[in-house]
C-alpha cells in the first residue's frame, strides 16, 4: 500500500536519510525503529508531505505521491499524528474531533453563514460521528473539556481519535507511546490493534520495544539514515547488525 | 443552540429600541458610528480572533469601499445601491487577489505587510487628487434611499446601518460556530495539524481575508453615505490601530466582544470630550494592560472578575448565613 | 543641473537617509535575534532621540552635546522600562500577543510625546552649521557627514561588540539557541534587556543625527520605523552588513524615485519595496534562513 523507494534527504550539511526503501502492506501494523537520529521522523515528514525529499519517491496505492501536500494526502486517506501532539488547544475535545471530519463534510462559507438546511443537517452528522470516535478511543467523558487542559495521555488519545475521524486508509503514528506510563501504553496497544482490525493500515515510529515487538507484524530498522534491517519482530530482534547498532560494538 | 438564539434576540431587541431609549438625541448620531465600527471590528475579529491572522491594514478596505462608493455617486451620479454593490465586489476581488501572496506570510511579517498595504492605500487616497479630492476630501456624497425614504436623519441612518451591522454579526456568528469556523480556529491553533487533517489552509485564509475585506468595504460604503463626506484622515494607520484595540478589548474571537469594543471605543471619546487628546495614550495603555491581565478581553474577563468578586464577598459573610 | 549631477545629488542624499534606515534596521535585528520579537516600537525610540534632545536643548537650555547625551540616556531608560514592564512578563506568548504589546507600547510612547510636546514639527540645529559643501557638482549638508560618520562608528562598535566581546557573543548565542545558552550559564533575561537597551540607544542616536535635516515631531517614529524595518528585512534580519546594505538601498531608491519619478509618492516607495520583498523574498536579499512555511 505504501512503498518508499530510494528516499534521500539532505539538510544543508546533514544527510538525514540515504537511499531508504521498503514497503508497508495494507491491513498490517508496521513498526519503524532505530536509535535516535536514525531519520525516522524525517521519513514520516517526507511521506506525509511536510518535507520534500532530496531524491527518491513515495508510492501510495500504486500512485506516485512524492511531494504531495498534507492536505492532498488527507483527502486520499493518509493521516498522521505528531511526536509532540499538535492539538487545537483552545477548542474542546469534541471540536477537535469534529475538525477531523473536515474532509467528510463540505459546507462552505455561504452555507455556513446562512445556516442553510443542508448545513444544519451536516452539523448534526459531524457531531454524531465525532462522538462515536470519542467512544472508539474511550474519551467520551472529556468531550467538553478544553484540549489544552487535558492530561498528556488523554491528549494522545484525542489526537488519535481526531486522526481516525478522517476515516483514513493508513495512519502514521509518530512515537505514540512517548510520555505514556506502562498502563497507558498497554491501553494504546489495544487501541492500535482495534484500529488495524477496523481496516486501517498502521505504521508507527517507536522507541518502546515492548510495544513494537508486541503488536507489529513487520519491523523496519533505520540507523543513521540507512535501512539496517527489515523483517518480523523476531527476525529483527535476532539480527546481529541491529543489536550492534543499539548497543554498540564489542 | 437555544441559548445562542436567545442571546441574539436580546441583542437585537436592545439595538432596535436604543434610539427610543435615548429619545433620539445626539447620542443616536454617535450610535450610527458605533454600528459602522462594529462591522469593521467584527470583520477584523474574523481574521484575527478566529483565524489568527494579524492584519493592521483593515483601514485600506474600509477606505476603498468608502471612496469607490463616494466617487461613483458624487462624481458619476451612479445609483448609491449599485455603487455599494460595485464597491463591495471590487474590494472583495482586490482582497482575494492580494490575499494569496500576503497570507503566505505569518506573524510579524504578515503584520508588517498589511501595515504597508494600509499605508500605501492611505498615500493613494491622498495623492490621487483628481479622483479622490486629495487631503481635502470628497464632498457631495448622496444619502441612500429606498422606495422614496431617504436616509438623511440620524434616526433613519441608525436603523439603516444597524440593519447591516446585525446582519454582519449574525452571519459572523453562524460562520464562527460552523465547520468553517472550526477549521479557521484550527488554523489558529495549529496550522500543521489542520493541514494534515485535510483543511485547505491557504485557500481558507484567503477566503476569510476576502470576507473581512467585503465587510469592511460595506462599512466604508455606509460611512460614505451617512457622513456624505470622505477624506483620507478617516482611513489612516490610526484607524487600523483603533480597530485592533476594539477587538482586543472586546475579546479576540468573540463576535459580541467586537461589538462591545466598538461601542466602548466610540462612545467613550464622545462622553469625555475633554480628554480628546489623550486617546492615543489610552489606546496604548489599554492594549498593553488588557493583553497582559485580561487576555480574553472584557467579554470573558468581566464575568470572571464578577465571579471572583462574588466568591470573595460570599466567603466574607459569617458562616451562619451560608446555610 | 545635469543628469549626472542630479543622480549624484539624489544618491548622496539617499545614502544619508539610508544610513539612518540602516541604524534603525540594526535595532530591529538585534532585538529580533535575541527574542524573535519584532519591536514595533523601534521607530518611537528614533523619535524620542530627536524630541528629547530638543527638550533638553531648547527648553532646558543645556548645550547641544550635553542634550544629545542626556537624550540617548533617557531614551534608553524608556527602552529598558518597556522591556521590563511589557515584554518580560509575556516572553512565551504567541507572536500575535507580542505584536500587539509592542504596538501598544509604540502608541503609548507616541501619545505621551504628543501630550508633552504637542503636535508641531520642530527643528534641531545642525551640528556644524548649514553651509552646504559642494562635491563634484552636488551639494551635501555638513550634517550628512555627521550622519555617515556616526553611522560608521556605531556599525563598527556594533560589529566589535557582537563578534569580539563576551557579552556580545553571549547575546548571539541566545539568538541561536536559548535553552543551550541558559545551560551554559548565560543569563538570557539579562541579554534580552541588553538587546532592548542597545536598540533603543541606537535608535535614539539615529533620530538625533537625522533630526536637523528632516525635522522632528511626535509622529516621525512610525514612518522611520517602517523604513528601518524594510532595511532589516532586506538584510534578512541578520543584523550585519546585509542590514546596512538594505538601509542604503532603500534610502537611495527612495531618493532617486522621488527625484526622478514623482515626489508626492516618495513615502510610498519604501513601502512598495517592503511589500515586494516580503512577498517575493521574505528571507531578504542577503539572508539565507528559511522563513517558516509549515
Amino acid at each position: 500500500m505504501l512503498r518508499i523507494e530510494d528516499l534521500t534527504k539532505i539538510f544543508g550539511g546533514l544527510t538525514a536519510l540515504q537511499g531508504v526503501s521498503f514497503s508497508i502492506s495494507a491491513g498490517e501494523i508496521t513498526g519503524i525503529i532505530g536509535p535516535n537520529g536514525a531519520g525516522k521522523t524525517t521519513l514520516f515528514n517526507i511521506v506525509t508531505g511536510i518535507y520534500d525529499p532530496t531524491s527518491g519517491k513515495v508510492y501510495y496505492d500504486g500512485k506516485d505521491i512524492t511531494g504531495f501536500s498534507p492536505e492532498k494526502l488527507a483527502r486520499r486517506g493518509m493521516v498522521r499524528t505528531f511526536q509532540g501532539i499538535e492539538l487545537f488547544g483552545q477548542m474542546t475535545v469534541l471540536e477537535n474531533v469534529m475538525v477531523g471530519l473536515h474532509t467528510r463534510s463540505q459546507s462552505g462559507i455561504i452555507a455556513s453563514a446562512l445556516k442553510l438546511p443542508a448545513h444544519l443537517r451536516e452539523e448534526r452528522y459531524i457531531r454524531e460521528r465525532a462522538i462515536s470516535w470519542l467512544e472508539f478511543t474511550g474519551i467520551t467523558d472529556l468531550a467538553d473539556m478544553k484540549a489544552a487542559n487535558l492530561p498528556f495521555g488523554k491528549g494522545r488519545l484525542l489526537e488519535i481519535a481526531r486522526a481516525i475521524a478522517v476515516e483514513p486508509k493508513i495512519i502514521l503514528l509518530d512515537e505514540p507511546a512517548a510520555g505514556l506510563n506502562s498502563r497507558e501504553t498497554s491501553d494504546l496497544a489495544l487501541l492500535i490493534k482495534k484500529i488495524r482490525d477496523s481496516g486501517i493500515t498502521v505504521a508507527l515510529v517507536e522507541h518502546d520495544m515492548e510495544l513494537v515487538m508486541g503488536i507489529c507484524s513487520r519491523v523496519v530498522v533505520l540507523n543513521l539514515g540507512h535501512k539496517l534491517a527489515e523483517g518480523t519482530p523476531r527476525q529483527v530482534q535476532e539480527d546481529r547488525r541491529v543489536i550492534t547498532a543499539y548497543l554498540g560494538d564489542g | 443552540m437555544k441559548h445562542e438564539r436567545m442571546k441574539f434576540l436580546v441583542f437585537a431587541a436592545v439595538v432596535l429600541t436604543a434610539p427610543v431609549f435615548f429619545k433620539g438625541g445626539y447620542i443616536v448620531n454617535v450610535l450610527v458610528f458605533v454600528g459602522i465600527y462594529s462591522i469593521l471590528a467584527v470583520a477584523l475579529n474574523l481574521l484575527l480572533g478566529l483565524a489568527g491572522q494579524i492584519s493592521l491594514g483593515q483601514a485600506a478596505f474600509f477606505g476603498l469601499g468608502a471612496y469607490i462608493s463616494g466617487v461613483l455617486t458624487a462624481t458619476y451620479a451612479a445609483n448609491p445601491w449599485v455603487a455599494m454593490v460595485i464597491a463591495v465586489i471590487a474590494v472583495g476581488v482586490i482582497a482575494f487577489v492580494l490575499g494569496f501572496p500576503i497570507l503566505k506570510l505569518k506573524g510579524h511579517y504578515l503584520a508588517m505587510a498589511t501595515l504597508g498595504m494600509g499605508i500605501i492605500a492611505y498615500i493613494m487616497f491622498n495623492e490621487t487628487v483628481d479622483i479622490t479630492g486629495g487631503p481635502s476630501g470628497l464632498t457631495g456624497i448622496p444619502n441612500l434611499s429606498i422606495c422614496g425614504i431617504v436616509f438623511n436623519t440620524d434616526i433613519k441612518n441608525y436603523y439603516l446601518v444597524w440593519s447591516f451591522a446585525m446582519g454582519t454579526i449574525l452571519l459572523s456568528l453562524n460562520l464562527s460556530a460552523s465547520r468553517v469556523g472550526r477549521a479557521l480556529r484550527a488554523i489558529h491553533d495549529s496550522e500543521v495539524a489542520a493541514r494534515i487533517l485535510g483543511v485547505n489552509v491557504r485557500l481558507l485564509k484567503v477566503q476569510i481575508f476576502t470576507i473581512s475585506g467585503i465587510f469592511s468595504a460595506l462599512a466604508g460604503s455606509l460611512y460614505a453615505h451617512t457622513v456624505q463626506f470622505v477624506s483620507p484622515a478617516s482611513f489612516g494607520f490610526n484607524v487600523s490601530i483603533e480597530l485592533l484595540t476594539m477587538v482586543i478589548i472586546g475579546g479576540l474571537g468573540s463576535i459580541y466582544g467586537s461589538f462591545l469594543g466598538a461601542t466602548i471605543l466610540t462612545l467613550l471619546p464622545e462622553l469625555f470630550r475633554a480628554l480628546q487628546d489623550y486617546d492615543i495614550v489610552v489606546y496604548g495603555i489599554v492594549l498593553i494592560v488588557i493583553t497582559i491581565f485580561m487576555p480574553g478581553g472584557l467579554i470573558r474577563g468581566v464575568p470572571l472578575l464578577a465571579r471572583f468578586l462574588l466568591a470573595k464577598v460570599k466567603s466574607g459573610l459569617p458562616s451562619a448565613n451560608r446555610v | 543641473m545635469e543628469l549626472v549631477e542630479q543622480l549624484l545629488q539624489y544618491t548622496l542624499s539617499g545614502l544619508s537617509t539610508g544610513s539612518i534606515y540602516a541604524l534603525i534596521g540594526l535595532g530591529f535585528a538585534i532585538i529580533y535575534n535575541s527574542t524573535s520579537i519584532i519591536n514595533f516600537a523601534q521607530g518611537e525610540f528614533v523619535m524620542l532621540g530627536g524630541m528629547l534632545t530638543l527638550f533638553f536643548h531648547a527648553t532646558l537650555g543645556f548645550s547641544l552635546p550635553l542634550s544629545v547625551v542626556l537624550a540617548i540616556i533617557a531614551a534608553t531608560a524608556v527602552g529598558a522600562l518597556f522591556e521590563r514592564l511589557a515584554i518580560s512578563p509575556l516572553k512565551d506568548a504567541e507572536p500575535i500577543i507580542l505584536v500587539i504589546i509592542t504596538i501598544g507600547g509604540s502608541i503609548l510612547i507616541r501619545g505621551v510625546a504628543m501630550l508633552l510636546w504637542g503636535k508641531d514639527t520642530h527643528v534641531l540645529p545642525m551640528f556644524s552649521g548649514d553651509e552646504p559643501i559642494i562635491l563634484m557638482g552636488a551639494a551635501i549638508m555638513p550634517q550628512s557627514i555627521w550622519i555617515f560618520g556616526v553611522t560608521l562608528i556605531i556599525i563598527t562598535a556594533n560589529r566589535l561588540f557582537f563578534h569580539h566581546s563576551i557579552s556580545g557573543k553571549a547575546m548571539r548565542a541566545c539568538s541561536f539557541n536559548r535553552i543551550a545558552s541558559r545551560l551554559v550559564g548565560i543569563d538570557v533575561k539579562r541579554m534580552i534587556l541588553f538587546s532592548f537597551v542597545i536598540s533603543s540607544a541606537m535608535g535614539a542616536a539615529a533620530g538625533i543625527i537625522i533630526a536637523p535635516l528632516t525635522m522632528t515631531s511626535y509622529d516621525v517614529g512610525v514612518m522611520l520605523g517602517l523604513k528601518g524595518f524594510c532595511a532589516a528585512i532586506i538584510g534578512g534580519m541578520s543584523g550585519g552588513m546585509g542590514t546596512v546594505a538594505g538601509g542604503l538601498i532603500v534610502g537611495v531608491l527612495e531618493s532617486l524615485g522621488a527625484g526622478l519619478i514623482s515626489s508626492s509618492y516618495k513615502e510610498a516607495i519604501a513601502f512598495i519595496i517592503l511589500l515586494i520583498i516580503l512577498l517575493i523574498r521574505p528571507q531578504g536579499l542577503f539572508g539565507k534562513g528559511e522563513t517558516e512555511r509549515v
